[in-house]
């Protein structure tokens, strides 16, 4: 019988949610990695049991786990991230150059064909490859080329938080850099260029024609569909038909553009989902309702989703990347708060249920369907 | 042989118990220690100091014999009493937060 797995990670360490497809019953797996922050897990969707995990805390730095279970057990892989050759400078808030220097992963992406290839997005901004289960790493460094030295770290830090692979085409990636903007490949990595035309940020850059700087915090696209792609920009929700090339503002009827998650149905590919934020200095909910924004047109006209959802005194946040989605024929809908739920709706985004309702600040949710 | 103690988190991520003992070749010192420690533990490197430049992470300390040592040079001798094994060398994660 199908079912799904939600991976979740957390400040304190992380979860693994699992159920059938009905998605009622939850049981509840974890807490691995107890103490370490767990910025990201992904599984890979050419093996399911291959899961990747990025730990990390100020102590000990980084680390990135393997499990070959579905996330039962785990191993350590290999924790080296170093920046290609001499790794240059990127631009600092005083405006002098200060070197490039690594702190985290925030994002593993595996391959879609290879579940022994995985992408990593790093802070300080940078992608790294590995194509022997994370044994190795390599740099990809002509991302860094991409105007790497205008770059500069957003309140988040400096981080690369986005990686879309494109299913019809596997030498194209984008990818997304907190504050630097979105970028893109087509020939596997080898040279990137931001692709940021049409982006708005008049508050944070005064230069209309910007290349880089915008502040994106997130990306999504539909897997039929991967040149239309859908952004959660700081303020702006924004669509691109031709694959970053422009963008446009869908933003319509939303209560407040801020945010940082957008996910797209599974199904649907016209169907998009953001969980508005009242403003860059006020990190909760309008009005403390708690209320994701479904929108069936690709943007611009919007529905509130309330049903299951705190209507009043509610001021948590949800991080760019806690907001997915499943492939059951009823499309899940699952986020994760920092206040420690977890969400799921099993119509589409209908109706919410907590499936937990206590844990750490949730970083980040994925979700696999499982045959 | 030398003994090694070491924090929760490494603790876990190596799975072994609070104390390590490692052989050390040639002189015993905190780099030659680390570097027996990274050799039988591999899954400990970039964890207690940078692959790349062998600096002590910020939040590491080093304590033998009553002292500090985390200052030292990585090519300074360690106390006779922990080359001994009489002495334990403790890897600490300091204490930092609010």
């Amino acid at each position: 019988m199908s079912g799904v797995r939600v991976l979740v990670g957390t400040r304190k360490g992380a979860f693994v949610l699992t159920s059938d497809a009905k998605r009622e019953r939850w049981d509840i797996s974890g807490l691995h990695f107890a103490g370490w922050e767990i910025y990201h897990l992904k599984g890979s969707p050419a093996d399911t049991d291959r899961l990747y995990a990025s730990q990390s805390t100020g102590w000990f730095g980084q680390l990135i786990q393997r499990s070959n279970d579905g996330g039962k057990t785990w191993e350590p892989v290999d924790n080296k991230f170093v920046y290609d050759g001499v790794p240059g400078t990127h631009q600092w808030y005083d405006g002098t150059q200060h070197p490039w220097e690594f702190k985290r992963v925030w994002h593993l992406e595996p391959s879609l064909t290879d579940p022994d290839t995985v992408y990593a997005g790093a802070e300080d901004a940078a992608m790294f490859r590995s194509s022997d289960g994370g044994q190795t790493w390599q740099e990809l460094p002509g991302l860094r080329g991409a105007k790497g030295h205008l770059w500069q770290p957003g309140g988040g830090g400096m981080c690369l938080h986005t990686i879309l692979l494109d299913p019809s085409d596997p030498n194209r990636i984008f990818i997304a850099i907190s504050a630097a903007g979105a970028f893109r490949t087509d020939d596997a990595g080898q040279t990137w260029r931001p692709v940021n035309h049409g982006l708005k940020s008049e508050y944070e850059l005064p230069d209309p024609n910007a290349e880089v700087g915008h502040c994106v915090h997130s990306i999504a696209m539909h897997r039929s569909r991967p040149g239309v792609l859908f952004m959660q920009k700081h303020w702006d929700v924004m669509r691109s038909d031709d694959a970053g090339e422009s963008w446009h503002e869908i933003s319509g009827n939303l209560p407040s553009d801020f945010g940082f998650p957008i996910a797209v149905h599974a199904h649907e590919p016209n169907t998009i989902y953001v969980v508005p934020i009242k403003s860059d200095s006020e990190h909760y909910p309008p009005e403390g309702k708690l209320r994701v924004y479904r929108s069936r047109t690709g943007g611009n006209e919007w529905e509130a989703l309330t049903k299951g959802l705190p209507q009043r005194d509610c001021y948590v946040n949800v991080l760019r990347g806690a907001l997915t989605v499943d492939s059951l024929d009823s499309c899940g809908v699952y986020f994760g708060t920092t206040g420690g739920q977890v969400y799921a709706s099993a119509d589409a985004g209908d109706t919410w249920t907590p499936i937990v309702r206590d844990l750490p600040a949730v970083l980040s949710v994925e979700v696999q369907t499982l045959p | 042989m030398i003994r090694v103690v070491l924090p929760h988190h490494l603790r876990t991520l190596a799975r072994v118990e609070r104390e390590v003992e490692l052989q050390i070749e040639g002189p015993t010192t905190l780099g030659s220690a680390l570097d027996a420690l990274e050799a039988q533990y591999p899954m400990l490197r970039g964890t207690i100091r940078d692959h790349v430049t062998k600096e002590r992470r910020a939040f590491i300390r080093f304590f033998a014999c009553g002292q500090d040592l985390s200052h030292e040079p990585p090519d300074a001798p360690l106390p006779e009493a922990v080359t001994t094994g009489a002495e334990r060398l403790r890897v600490v994660g300091a204490m930092a937060g609010g």
